[in-house]
């Protein structure tokens, strides 16, 4: 089918104002992460007066940024790992066996994803400060608390996601494992497992993009010891200045590694994304 | 659903099967392991409900109490008020509705205004990105980093561009074209409202273009070319191919957008650091400043109740008219 020089012409125009609007403050964030601080305190410059990478030096010791940068790898990494492995377990069930209660059990996991995340934070702070009053159970302003609720946040979409991808699994293989004998859980982890690696693998970086990323419940249930990146950022404005030359180098720093691998493995997330939507 | 592919007599219990006419199969391996599809969902129940279902349940006890700063470090000694929390904060005519009914026409316009536009920039991109070109993966890796991009990293350069003093945006406006005398403020007054929406169609939009991008990859080809060798031009196939065979994507997307975008928190918090001007009051930050600046937890349950019953309606109403309207297709 030929395009149409119309056609080509809009293509292109529609091409060029999207890449602006996205690459503008890409490129904002890039190169005043590369700024001297007078180049970001009077006015703004396209261009670095003098290209450093002094910014990347300094943020280090403006906030206690490492240790916001720990705290978020822990709660992200444990979080991410456990809500994988719940979510394989639940995703075989749904997308191998017929069970009452089946219908039930996917629509309400997916509907919380669409709640208020308010909703959740007043009672869940009541609810972790009284636990560690009572029972001496520190879930709030403690890693682990910020674990166990990171964990959820992810795990409907993950177990929507490998539900979509167990069940483009032929059921053949499973058929012939079990004639050799082999019992529903080796029949997962040596069969399907392995032939869904890489969703396994995009839905695990989605759980500890989720995790990273997560501002709402990190403001409330972090002290200054627990505190992550979501919330540890905002600490560069100080009541005479805002580094805002660091505060792009530190965003660039702790972005850098979810965009590579999102978009490494983007293809799986529409892989995954088709497969939800084919139902 | 997947399941129609299996062949009767698959080693799984499943009732379609038993109703296709071979039962037998079926029958006999349903004894097997009845309880095995339930112990692996237990650690997911076990998960969803102590973070999502337990404290839904005890927000909307929270609602009926005078939970006070008095009463949180020990909620048992909180009085039962039933609907008071309710009548003080949903009356509109005191000083405290009027602010809640504020707030919800905000974030309403910002929701309705943010969702159409992600989805028209949405649309776009997956149209243009449609056909194979040189460059093509390049771009659709670029047009997914906002959505990539932890959400307070891509807020916070927001914020940077948007300064008064020392942000892009002004520096354009104001130094390099010249359209305005004066250095506007974004982050605050009556142009915060528009800031928060850039912003969040900025975030949003490469989710509609994901989803919409995964929709277009299952419209044949031949469907195009059919409708140009009958002479259909660019908006005719939009509107006669494209758009019907996206329907069941756009459903979904429109409605999970809203719902995203009607909840929002991280962007205005982030943006406005903690404190959204008046203009830009969106909801799920309402309630959260209120609840925490008084520390009358009660009543912020109350509002947070009523918001999820006023989701659950419109998505509810929403489901009930886009199913009618395919039945009637």
């Amino acid at each position: 089918m030929r395009e149409t020089a119309g056609e080509r012409w809009g293509r292109r125009i529609v091409l060029t104002l999207l890449a602006l609007f996205v690459v503008i403050p890409l490129y904002v964030m890039v190169t005043s992460a590369a700024k001297p601080l007078q180049d970001v305190q009077n006015g703004f410059t396209w261009w670095p007066s003098r290209p450093t990478l002094q910014p990347f030096v300094d943020m280090w010791s403006t906030v206690p940024l490492a240790r916001y940068l720990v705290n978020s790898l822990v709660v992200s990494s444990i979080a991410a790992v456990c809500s994988v492995a719940v979510a394989i377990f639940a995703a075989f069930a749904v997308s191998r066996y017929r069970f009452r209660g089946r219908g039930v059990f996917s629509v309400t996991v997916l509907s919380t994803q669409m709640f208020p995340g308010i909703l959740f934070l007043l009672p869940l702070f009541l609810i972790y400060v009284n636990l560690g009053n009572t029972t001496g159970i520190e879930l709030y302003a403690s890693r682990l608390g910020l674990v166990i609720t990171y964990l959820t946040f992810s795990l409907p979409f993950s177990i929507w996601m490998l539900v979509g991808y167990f069940d483009s699994i032929p059921r053949g293989l499973d058929e012939a494992a079990q004639v050799d004998g082999a019992g529903p859980l080796r029949t997962l982890f040596q069969v399907i497992l392995p032939a869904a690696v890489p969703g396994v693998v995009a839905v695990t970086v989605y759980a500890f993009m989720t995790a990273w990323g997560e501002v709402l419940f990190a403001s409330v249930m972090t002290d200054e010891g627990s505190r992550t990146l979501a919330v540890g950022l905002q600490g560069y404005s100080t009541q005479f200045n805002v580094y805002w030359n660091q505060v792009m180098a530190a965003s660039l720093v702790v972005s850098v590694p979810v965009v590579a691998g999102f978009l490494a493995l983007q293809r799986y997330f529409v892989a995954g994304l088709t497969a939800g939507a084919v139902k | 659903m997947a399941t129609s592919t299996t062949a009767p007599g698959a080693a799984r219990p499943d009732r379609r099967d038993a109703r296709a006419g071979t039962p037998e199969p079926a029958r006999r391996r349903r004894p097997r392991r009845p309880l095995l599809p339930y112990l692996l969902l237990v650690p997911a129940i076990v998960l969803e409900l102590a973070v999502h279902v337990v404290p839904m349940a005890v927000g909307a006890w929270m609602s009926l109490l005078e939970l006070t700063q008095f009463h949180i470090r020990d909620w048992s000694t909180a009085p039962f008020i039933g609907l008071d929390n309710y009548r003080a904060t949903l009356d509109i005519h005191t000083a405290a509705g009027r602010e809640l009914l504020h707030s919800f026409w905000v974030t309403l316009a910002y929701t309705l205004l943010s969702v159409g536009l992600a989805w028209l920039l949405g649309m776009a991109g997956a149209v243009v990105l449609q056909r194979p070109f040189r460059g093509r993966a390049v771009l659709r890796a670029l047009f997914l980093t906002p959505y990539a991009l932890p959400v307070y990293t891509a807020v916070i350069t927001w914020s940077f561009l948007l300064q008064r003093d020392t942000g892009l945006v002004n520096h354009v406006l104001v130094d390099q074209l010249g359209l305005l005398d004066d250095r506007p403020f974004w982050l605050i007054g009556g142009n915060s409202f528009w800031s928060l929406l850039v912003v969040s169609v900025w975030r949003n939009w490469p989710f509609a273009f994901l989803c919409l991008m995964a929709g277009l990859q299952n419209v044949p080809d031949e469907l195009y070319e059919a409708s140009a060798i009958d002479g259909a031009g660019f908006w005719r196939r939009l509107r006669s191919v494209t758009l019907p065979l996206l329907r069941p994507v756009n459903l979904v997307l429109l409605l999970v957008l809203f719902l995203w975008t009607f909840n929002d928190f991280n962007t205005p918090y982030v943006l406005f650091g903690g404190s959204a001007p008046e203009q830009a009051d969106l909801i799920s930050i309402h309630i959260y400043r209120s609840s925490f600046k008084t520390w009358d937890f009660g009543s912020g349950s109350a509002m947070s109740v009523a918001l999820l019953l006023f989701l659950l309606v419109v998505s509810a109403g929403y489901l009930l008219i886009t199913n009618r309207r395919r039945d009637h297709a």
